[in-house]
C-alpha cells in the first residue's frame, strides 16, 4: 500500500499508470478546470452588462420638441438623454458671421452648413454639453453671456463657441456636438 | 495547526519567492486550503457543505452588491425599484432571483452543515470554538436574511418586520421603547427600511469576518471526520489540494445544478405570493409566515399559547424561540460522551434519527402552516421534545450509553487494517 | 454545572410547551372552532393550461395580444397596470408603429407646457399604463368601497395566480341555497357578488366577462367565448407579471446543460485524483 501523501503522489502513481495514463489523467483535470473557467467567464456577462443603461433609460433616448415659439435670436434648452440640448434660431447676422470664418483655420473645422439641415440653416441644434469636461455652456438662456464670438461660453474653464457653436477659444477640443435629429414637421423636431 | 508531515510551501519561481518574502499570501492560502493542509482521508459528502456555504456567502455578496446598485431603499419606491430590477435592468431578473433563491440555498447548505455537526459530534473538544463561531455565523445569517426580506417592501416584508420587531416588544419594561428604537417609529416605515438596508449590506461582511475566524479555529485541531477518531499518522490524511478541492468541485457542480434548476424554472416556489403586493400598513395578509428557513423557530414561537406560571405566553414564546438557538452554544458541554461520531453511539443515533430529525421537520411544517389546530398542538409536542433532546436527553444519553468499539485509526476505518495498529494495542 | 442548569431549563421549556398543549387540547375538545362558510364553500382554482407553463413553455403571442385586448376593453376601466409601459408591448409582437398607436389611444397624465396645470395627453411608448382612478379614495368611492387591485403582478401575487384569475373570472354564480341554509349570516350582502374562488366568497367586482363576443377578436382568432377571454387575459397577466419568463427559460437550459457537462468532468477528475486513495 503506497499511502504516502502529498502532491508528489500524483506523479508517482501516474508513473505506474504509464504514458497514456498520464495523458488521460491530465486531460480530464485540465478539462474540468477549463470548464470551471469557461463557466466563470460566462457568469461575468450578466454581472457586467447589468451596469449598462436599462430598458427604461434606453426608451427615453428620443424626444420631440416644439420649436414654433422660438423667434430669431432666441434659443431654448430641451432635454435629450437627461442632458440639455440647445435649439437656437439664428438671425441672418449670426449666420453671416458664422459663414465669414475661414473653416480651415478652426480647431475642429466644420461649416455651419455641415452642422445644420439643408433649408433650415437658421436652426442650430447642439448638445448643451461642453466638449471639454461636460459643463453646460451659457448663451442659450435669455440674458446669458454669449462670449466674445456671440455663441456660447462655458464658465467652468473658459471655452468659447461661435454662432455655429464651434470651438474658438479655450480648452475644449471639439465643437458642441450636433445630435441626430430630424424635423417631424416645420414646428416639431425629433431628437434621437 | 500543522501535522509534522504536512507539505511545505516552496516557491520555485523567483517572483513567487519575492512575494513570499514580502507578503506570504500564497503561502497562507497553500496552508489554509491548499496542499499544505492535511485533511482526514475519510471525509464523506457531508463534509462538502462547509465549502458550499462559503460559496453561497460569496454568491450572496456579489449578487447583493449588484442589486444595491439598482435598488432604492425608500418606502415610496422600494417596491417599484425592485420591479424595475425585474423588468428593465439588464439581467436584473437573474440577479434578483439568484439572490432570493441564493438565500434559500445558503440556508439549505448551512442546515446540512449544522446537522452534520450534530451527528458527527463536530462540536466536541477540541473543536468547541469552531462550533461557537458557527452558531454566531448562523445568528448573523438569520438577522441578515430577515432584514433582506424586508427590502422589497411587499406585504410580507412589511408584516414580517412588524411581527419580528414585535418579538422584542415582549420583553418586560423595556420592550415597547426597544421596539420603537429598532423601527425608528411606531410601525415599520422609511426609517426602518433604511436601517435594514444599511445593516443588510453590512452584516454579510461581518459574517465573512467570522467565517475567517471559523476557518482559522478549524485549522488549529484540523478537520473532524466521520469516525470521530483523531488523526494519528500520515496515512490518515491526504492534502486538501488536490483531493478535497476535486471533491468539493464535484460537490459544487451538483449544488449548482440543483440551485440553477430552482433559479431558472421555479424561481418563486420558495417565496410567498403576498410579497408581490406592495406593503399596506392598513391590511394584514390572511396568513403571515416567514421564509421557510425560519419555520421551525416560528413554530416554537407560536407553540406557547398559554401563560406558564407567572410568565405571559408572548414572552414565553420569545424566550423559547431565542433559547432554541442559544442551546446550541452549550452543546459541547451538554453532550459529554467521549465518542464523537454518531456512528458508534447506538442510543444517541436512535434519538438523532427518530427524535431530533423528525421533530425539526415537523416543527418546520407546522411553522409554515396556518396557526390553527392541529398544527399548534403538534408543534407544542415537538417543541417539548426539542428542548428535552438538547438539554435533558443528550446529557443523560452521554452518561448511560455504551458506545460501540471505535476503529483504531482513520486508516483502519478506510482500509480495514492499519499497519501502525500492530505497534500499539487498540484503545 | 452547565448540565444541571441545562436539564432544569430543558424541563422548564418542555413543561411550558406541554402546559400549552394541555390547555389547548382541553379547549379544542370543549370549545371546538365553529365551521365557517369560507371554510366549507371556498374552492381551489380550476385547472388552467397555458402555453407558458412548464420548463419548456413559451408565451403564445397571439393569445397575449387577445388577452391584452380583453384587458384594454374590459379590465382597464377599473384596474391599473402600473408596472407595464406601452413600449413593453413590443414583446407581444406589435411593431413600433402599432405600439405608438396603442399608446396614443390612452390618455396619460401630463402637464400643460404653457400654464403648468395638470392635464392629460395621448400616451407615448415610454409612458406607463395610466391608472383609472386618481387615488385609492377615488377608487373606493367608485367601487363599492373596494380598491380594484393593480393587475401587473396579480398572477404572482396569488397562489396559483393564472388559474386563480381564470377561475375568478369564470366562477361567478348564484349563492348555493345550502350555504344560506347552513350559514344564514353569510348571505351575500347587497352590492357584492358570490364567487367560490374568492377567499371570503363575496367580492365587490361584478362579473366582468358576461357574454360571448363581448370583446371582438379579429379575423383568424378563436371564438371569443367567456371561457376563451378569461384564459386569454390570464395568459396576458402572466406576461405582465413576468415579461422575462421566456428569456429565463431560454437561458436556463443551456446553463443546466453546461453545468451537467462540467459536473461530469468534475466527477471524472475527482475519481482520477482519488483513484488510489479509497481503500479496497
Amino acid at each position: 500500500m503506497a499511502d504516502n501523501t502529498g502532491t508528489a503522489d500524483i506523479q508517482e502513481h501516474a508513473g505506474t499508470a504509464g504514458e497514456d495514463g498520464v495523458r488521460r489523467r491530465d486531460f480530464i483535470n485540465i478539462a474540468a478546470v477549463g470548464a470551471a473557467g469557461i463557466g466563470g467567464i460566462a457568469t461575468l456577462v450578466p454581472l457586467i452588462s447589468q451596469m449598462a443603461p436599462s430598458a427604461d433609460v434606453l426608451a427615453e433616448s428620443s424626444t420631440e420638441i416644439d420649436i414654433s415659439a422660438i423667434k430669431p435670436g432666441q434659443a431654448i434648452k430641451g432635454v435629450f438623454r437627461k442632458q440639455p440640448v440647445f435649439i437656437r434660431n439664428l438671425t441672418t447676422e449670426e449666420i453671416a458671421k458664422a459663414n465669414a470664418v475661414d473653416v480651415s483655420s478652426l480647431r475642429d473645422p466644420q461649416s455651419l452648413e455641415e452642422r445644420t439641415k439643408p433649408g433650415k440653416e437658421n436652426w442650430l441644434i447642439t448638445m448643451g454639453v461642453c466638449t471639454h469636461l461636460g459643463c453646460v455652456p451659457l448663451g442659450a438662456g435669455e440674458g446669458e453671456v454669449k462670449g466674445e464670438f456671440g455663441g456660447y461660453y462655458c464658465p467652468c474653464h473658459g471655452s468659447v463657441y461661435d454662432t455655429a457653436a464651434r470651438i474658438r477659444k479655450g480648452p475644449a477640443p471639439k465643437n458642441l456636438e450636433v445630435p441626430v435629429y430630424e424635423f417631424s414637421s416645420d414646428t416639431v423636431v425629433k431628437i434621437g | 495547526m500543522s501535522f509534522p508531515w504536512a507539505n511545505h510551501y516552496e516557491p520555485k519561481h523567483p517572483l513567487m519567492q519575492w512575494m513570499d518574502e514580502k507578503l506570504p499570501l500564497p503561502r497562507f492560502v497553500y496552508n489554509a486550503i491548499g496542499a499544505g493542509y492535511p485533511v482526514p482521508r475519510n471525509l464523506n459528502y457531508f463534509w462538502n457543505f462547509g465549502v458550499l456555504a462559503g460559496f453561497c456567502l460569496v454568491l450572496q455578496i456579489v449578487t447583493g452588491v449588484i442589486l444595491a446598485m439598482h435598488y432604492a431603499p425608500n418606502a415610496l419606491i422600494a417596491f417599484d425599484s425592485t420591479e424595475h430590477i425585474m423588468r428593465d435592468v439588464n439581467w436584473g431578473w437573474l440577479m434578483r432571483y439568484a439572490h432570493a433563491n441564493g438565500a434559500s440555498a445558503f440556508f439549505v447548505v448551512v442546515y446540512l452543515h449544522i446537522f452534520r455537526g450534530f451527528f458527527f459530534g463536530s462540536y466536541k473538544a477540541p473543536r468547541e470554538m469552531i462550533w461557537l463561531l458557527g452558531v454566531v455565523i448562523f445568528l448573523l445569517m438569520m438577522a441578515t436574511a430577515f432584514m433582506g426580506y424586508v427590502l422589497p417592501w411587499g406585504q410580507m416584508s412589511f408584516w414580517g418586520a412588524k411581527v419580528i420587531t414585535g418579538l422584542f416588544g415582549a420583553i418586560p419594561l423595556v420592550g415597547e421603547p426597544l421596539q420603537q428604537w429598532l423601527l425608528g417609529g411606531f410601525a415599520p416605515d422609511n426609517a426602518a427600511l433604511n436601517r435594514f438596508f444599511s445593516l443588510h449590506f453590512l452584516l454579510p461582511f461581518v459574517i465573512a469576518a467570522v467565517v475567517i475566524l471559523h476557518i482559522w479555529a478549524l485549522h488549529i485541531p484540523g478537520s473532524s471526520n466521520p469516525t470521530g477518531v483523531e488523526v494519528k499518522t500520515e496515512s490518515d490524511t491526504v492534502p486538501f489540494h488536490p483531493y478535497y478541492t476535486a471533491k468539493d468541485g464535484f460537490g459544487l457542480g451538483v449544488f449548482l445544478i440543483l440551485y440553477c434548476a430552482m433559479l431558472f424554472f421555479l424561481p418563486n416556489a420558495l417565496g410567498h405570493p403576498d410579497n408581490y403586493i406592495p406593503a399596506n400598513p392598513m391590511a394584514t395578509p390572511a396568513h403571515i409566515v416567514p421564509e421557510w428557513y425560519f419555520w421551525p423557530f416560528y413554530a416554537i414561537l407560536r407553540a406557547f399559547t398559554f401563560d406558564f406560571l407567572f410568565i405571559p405566553a408572548k414572552l414565553m414564546g420569545v424566550l423559547a424561540m431565542f433559547s432554541s438557538i442559544l442551546v446550541w452554544f452549550f452543546l459541547p458541554w451538554l453532550d459529554t460522551s467521549p465518542v464523537r461520531s454518531g456512528h458508534y453511539r447506538p442510543l444517541f443515533r436512535k434519538f438523532f434519527f427518530f427524535g431530533l430529525i423528525p421533530t425539526v421537520l415537523v416543527l418546520g411544517y407546522c411553522g409554515g402552516a396556518p396557526a390553527v389546530e392541529p398544527y399548534v398542538m403538534i408543534s407544542q409536542i415537538a417543541t417539548a421534545y426539542y428542548f428535552l433532546h438538547f438539554l435533558v436527553i443528550l446529557p443523560l444519553v452521554s452518561s448511560i450509553e455504551r458506545p460501540e468499539p471505535l476503529p483504531y485509526s482513520i486508516t483502519e476505518s478506510v482500509l480495514g487494517s492499519d499497519d501502525n495498529a500492530d505497534l500499539k494495542p487498540a484503545s | 454545572m452547565i448540565r444541571l442548569f441545562g436539564i432544569l431549563a430543558g424541563l422548564f421549556f418542555s413543561a411550558a410547551a406541554l402546559w400549552a398543549f394541555g390547555n389547548g387540547a382541553v379547549n379544542y375538545i370543549t370549545d371546538p372552532t365553529a365551521p365557517t362558510a369560507e371554510h366549507e364553500f371556498h374552492l381551489l382554482p380550476k385547472e388552467l393550461n397555458l402555453a407558458s407553463d412548464g420548463p419548456f413553455g413559451k408565451f403564445d403571442k397571439q393569445q397575449l395580444q387577445r388577452g391584452f385586448q380583453v384587458y384594454k376593453e374590459v379590465c382597464s376601466a377599473c384596474h391599473s397596470l402600473r408596472h407595464v409601459a406601452f413600449r413593453d408591448l413590443a414583446a407581444l409582437g406589435y411593431n413600433e408603429a402599432e405600439v405608438k398607436a396603442i399608446a396614443a389611444g390612452f390618455q396619460v397624465p401630463g402637464i400643460d407646457p404653457a400654464t403648468g396645470e395638470t392635464t392629460t395627453r395621448p400616451g407615448l411608448p415610454i409612458d406607463y399604463f395610466p391608472k383609472p382612478f386618481a387615488n385609492d379614495i377615488a377608487a373606493r368611492a367608485a367601487n363599492n368601497n373596494a380598491v380594484p387591485p393593480d393587475l401587473s403582478l396579480i398572477t404572482k401575487a396569488r397562489h396559483e395566480g393564472p388559474a386563480y384569475v381564470y377561475s375568478l373570472l369564470t366562477g361567478f354564480q348564484d349563492q348555493p341555497a345550502e350555504l344560506v341554509a347552513k350559514f344564514p349570516d353569510a348571505k351575500t350582502p347587497n352590492g357584492l357578488h358570490y364567487n367560490p374562488y374568492f377567499a371570503n366568497l363575496n367580492l365587490a367586482m361584478a362579473p366582468p366577462l358576461t357574454s360571448e363576443g363581448q370583446v371582438a377578436y379579429g379575423e383568424g382568432n378563436p371564438k371569443p367565448t367567456v371561457d376563451r377571454m378569461a384564459q386569454d387575459v390570464s395568459a396576458f397577466l402572466v406576461w405582465t407579471a413576468e415579461p422575462s419568463l421566456d428569456k429565463r427559460k431560454q437561458t436556463g437550459w443551456p446553463v443546466l446543460g453546461f453545468l451537467l457537462f462540467a459536473t461530469v468532468l468534475a466527477y471524472l477528475s475527482k475519481k482520477e485524483i482519488w483513484r488510489d486513495k479509497k481503500g479496497h
